[in-house]
């Protein structure tokens, strides 16, 4: 019942105590009377009988009235006041409450309204404090996100399930090569994000090394790092570090590990130079051996029997002669052939020669003040160099230079010699003799006050180079000649590729450390949890059966609801029949493109790779998948992934509309269009129009993707065209 | 008293001196080039002694001492391994395959001869 309702009751009750009261009093005093006074008492009382009721009438009004007064006064403004109240609690935490009634509620009034205020700022700074912290943690991502792609070492961060949720650049080049089809995806199907790291490893080793680890957590204090070698599908070795990732948890439990970092060396290259160093060694020892045995044996005949005859005596005489002969042969091509490995092991780095000079230039200009310049420096030469020593050097030579010989100017130049270059510090005036360079050599290096532990010679023995005074009468000038090892370029391509990634692009996704595979069947997952493949392909024709075939496949991956651009697989593919001419109209892709192409038969695997895991997604499916399910017998791949089509799901979306073509539902969704007809600007699309539904979907209580799968199979559309 | 000496190196170099050596010590000697025809001249003539080199052709100084090792018959035949092999892995390969004495190149002629009376028990 209402306030307005207990009024009412309290109202007639009131209304009925009164008149019950009058009735009372009335038969009271009737019965107090004598019978002559009961007689007399009628007709003075009944002509009056109208002014008592009006009176009683007037008390029940007048009570009325009272009533109304104090509920307005009293109950009416409560009950406004706890509807604006909760307004301001529930919806609109700005609403202040605005009052015209009694004065004994204003002081509620004003503290309610204070709390609102004080509650509104709160929230703001409550809001403020959190948009700070989700940058800062964000910053600090980022900033995590760019030291590591800047590493040159390989680094791989993985769930305990063995999912990649980060890695850096060098381990992306790193996993290229180690890829069957390096050019498709770039190594893509075997590292990106929340991908098996035991496309890679073994889950064995893995498994191993984490039990190492966790067994020393146990123990603690000593340092919780496991170490294995493996070797890769194409034969390279791989040197693995695994460090734990810990969670942080309160101050007396345990640490659990969460997941762990790896990071990968390819030791192919020092474990071959490691090889042809053993290599070297055996040669020179056995092979002396054998020779030194000849030469010894005959030797010692010879002194030992004086007597043999001038024939025999030739003949070992010739012994010996072929077996020193054969000797320093091999000495000399051992030096040759070793002669990187026989080289001192100091590290050395390789750098490009202007880049060394016009170091060199600086360094002088500023400690020696005096002029430099530059005569010739071959262009792309790369030398090998302990870059901080041989400054140190070249710096000292020109200070003494210019301390005992008043040089005023010093030129550069840097030429190559074979695997080994010329660098020369070139002057005019004074000849320096090899006496006076052999002294410089040995004394410890001394450039404005700071001295060097090291000696020049130190320098040359770290670059296993020499260096020696030279004079052109010609054109009188002078130089100290260093030799110094040349670079490969081959390390460029390297850097190159270091470089192209322009943007610093989602490499890492941290939020997959929360993610568990055994949690949930494929079927009950949340479409915002599962991987994507987003594809597309562009074909010879629209006949598949009928013999047309893929010239291109596009492919990109959405991970924990993110589409990864930066993970694409985008691959030409020869056809291996004619490409009718008017078909390059539609994709652009001409005949001449796809010489020298892989077949489909080498970029199926590649593919199917790329997919695994994964549920595919493709615009209008159905055509994609004709085609790749073709080649399973060819190939032996069996692309049985689920598969969910944007054409049917636009249908699902929007029933009424017309149009689900790509365009169409592209528009509809706000989703702007690039490089359509390529098949990865295709599967771009697709992949972004496929992100907007998501939420869409949800609307509809489409969640998982069974849900998804069965609304899809419900529509008009999945019943015309399967 | 026409001890059998059966020198048995690919290296002409030093199977000039060995001849030279052990016919001046008195003894019969023939020359084998590889593993396969030292196993051939050991059935024909059963030598006292063979000086056996480890890296040859076609056989290895090992599998020859091995497979003599093998045949009763021929179990008075001493074996000397002559090799550049320097190893001590290799020289215990060597000894447990049945070799008699092991000599890593360059050696002592003195003590090549040395040894070689010794295993036939000339003072």
């Amino acid at each position: 019942m209402g306030a307005k309702g207990k009024f009412a009751l309290a109202y007639v009750g009131a209304s009925a105590m009164l008149l019950a009261g009058i009735a009372i009093a009335w038969v009271a005093f009737w019965k107090d009377l004598g019978a002559d006074e009961q007689v007399a008492i009628v007709p003075i009382v009944m002509p009056r009988a109208g002014l008592f009721a009006i009176l009683i009438v007037g008390s029940i009004a007048f009570i009325g009235f009272v009533l109304r007064a104090l509920y307005r006064a009293f109950v009416e403004p409560p009950l406004k006041l706890g509807e604006e109240a909760t307004l301001l609690v529930t919806a609109n935490p700005e609403h202040r409450i605005k009052f015209e009634g009694t004065s004994e509620f204003q002081p509620l009034v004003k503290a309610i309204n204070a709390l609102a205020d004080q509650r509104q700022s709160l929230q703001q700074d409550v809001e403020q404090k959190i948009v700070e912290a989700k940058a800062a943690v964000e910053e600090e991502k980022n900033r995590l996100g760019a030291l590591m792609s800047e590493l040159t070492q390989s680094v791989v961060v993985c769930n305990l399930d063995g999912r990649i949720l980060l890695y850096n650049n060098r381990a992306r080049l790193q996993f290229k090569t180690l890829s069957d089809t390096p050019t498709a995806a770039g190594g893509g199907e075997l590292i990106g994000l929340g991908r098996s790291i035991y496309a890679i490893f073994e889950r064995n080793m893995i498994s191993h090394a984490l039990d190492s680890i966790q067994s020393r957590l146990r123990k603690q204090g000593s340092q919780p790092v496991a170490n294995f070698v493996t070797t890769t599908r194409a034969g390279q070795l791989i040197r693995v570090q695994m460090a734990p990732v810990l969670t942080t948890v309160a101050d007396n439990e345990e640490r659990a590990v969460s997941g762990y970092v790896l990071m990968l060396d390819n030791i192919t290259r020092n474990f071959e130079n490691e090889t042809r160093r053993d290599h070297m060694l055996q040669s020179l020892t056995e092979g002396s051996r054998a020779s030194l045995a000849g030469i010894r044996a005959a030797v010692e005949t010879l002194s030992d029997y004086p007597d043999m005859e001038p024939e025999q005596r030739d003949s070992f005489v010739g012994v010996i002669r072929d077996e020193v002969r054969a000797m320093s042969q091999r000495l000399d091509d051992t030096v040759t052939e070793f002669a990187d490995a026989l080289k001192a092991r100091w590290p050395l780095e390789e750098m490009l020669g202007e880049d060394l000079i016009s170091a060199a230039q600086r360094r002088i200009e500023n400690k020696v003040g005096i002029a430099t310049k530059v005569e010739e420096v071959t262009d792309g030469l790369w030398v090998k160099v302990d870059s901080f020593s041989l400054l140190q050097g070249l710096t000292y030579l020109a200070a003494r230079l210019e301390s005992e010989f008043d040089v005023r100017e010093v030129r550069f130049r840097l030429l190559p010699a074979g695997r080994l270059a010329h660098l020369d510090i070139i002057w005019s005036g004074t000849v320096i003799g090899s006496e006076t360079l052999m002294a410089w050599e040995m004394e410890s290096m001394t450039v404005a006050g700071e001295t060097s532990p090291l000696t020049l010679r130190d320098v040359m023995e770290r670059h296993g180079g020499e260096i020696w005074s030279q004079r052109e009468k010609a054109a009188h000038r002078i130089y100290f000649r260093l030799l110094i090892p040349s670079a490969q370029p081959a390390e460029q391509l390297d850097a190159q590729a270091f470089l192209r990634g322009e943007s610093r692009p989602e490499y890492y996704d941290f939020d997959l450390f929360r993610w568990k595979d055994s949690s949930h069947a494929l079927d009950d997952r949340l479409l915002t949890e599962l991987t994507f493949t987003v594809f597309d392909t562009e074909t010879t024709g629209l006949n598949p059966s009928g013999g047309d075939e893929i010239i291109q496949i596009g492919a990109t991956r959405i991970v924990n609801g993110k589409l990864l651009k930066s993970e694409g697989f985008e691959q030409l593919v020869d056809p291996e029949r004619e490409l009718a001419p008017e078909s390059a109209k539609i994709h652009g892709i001409t005949q001449d493109m796809l010489e020298g192409q892989p077949n489909i038969d080498k970029v199926l695997p590649a593919f199917h790779a790329f997919c695994q895991d994964t549920v595919l997604v493709a615009h209008n499916a159905a055509f994609d998948m004709r085609f790749l399910q073709l080649k399973e017998d060819r190939t032996g791949l069996r692309f049985d992934h689920p598969v969910l089509d944007t054409l049917l799901l636009s249908a699902v979306i929007h029933p009424n509309q017309e149009s689900h073509k790509l365009e169409a539902i592209a528009e509809r969704l706000g989703v702007i269009i690039i490089g359509r007809h390529t098949a990865m600007g295709d599967a771009i699309v697709t992949g972004e129009v496929f992100l907007k539904m998501i939420p869409l979907l949800e609307e509809k209580g489409i969640r998982t993707l069974r849900e998804v799968r069965e609304a899809a199979e419900k529509t008009y559309y999945a019943r015309v065209k399967y | 008293m026409g001890k059998r000496v059966l020198i048995v190196d690919d290296e002409p170099n030093i199977v000039i001196s060995l001849e030279f050596l052990m016919k001046r010590e008195g003894f019969e000697v023939s020359v084998a080039r590889d593993g396969e025809e030292a196993l051939r001249k050991v059935e024909e003539s059963t030598p006292d002694v063979m000086l056996l080199d480890v890296m040859m052709p076609k056989k290895t100084g090992y599998e020859v001492c091995q497979q003599i090792r093998a045949n009763p018959s021929l179990s008075g035949v001493k074996i000397v391994m002559l090799t550049a092999k320097g190893r001590d892995t290799e020289v215990a390969k060597g000894l447990d395959l049945g070799a008699d004495a092991y000599m890593t190149k360059p050696f002592s002629t003195k003590d090549l001869v040395a040894q070689v009376r010794a295993l036939l028990g000339i003072s």
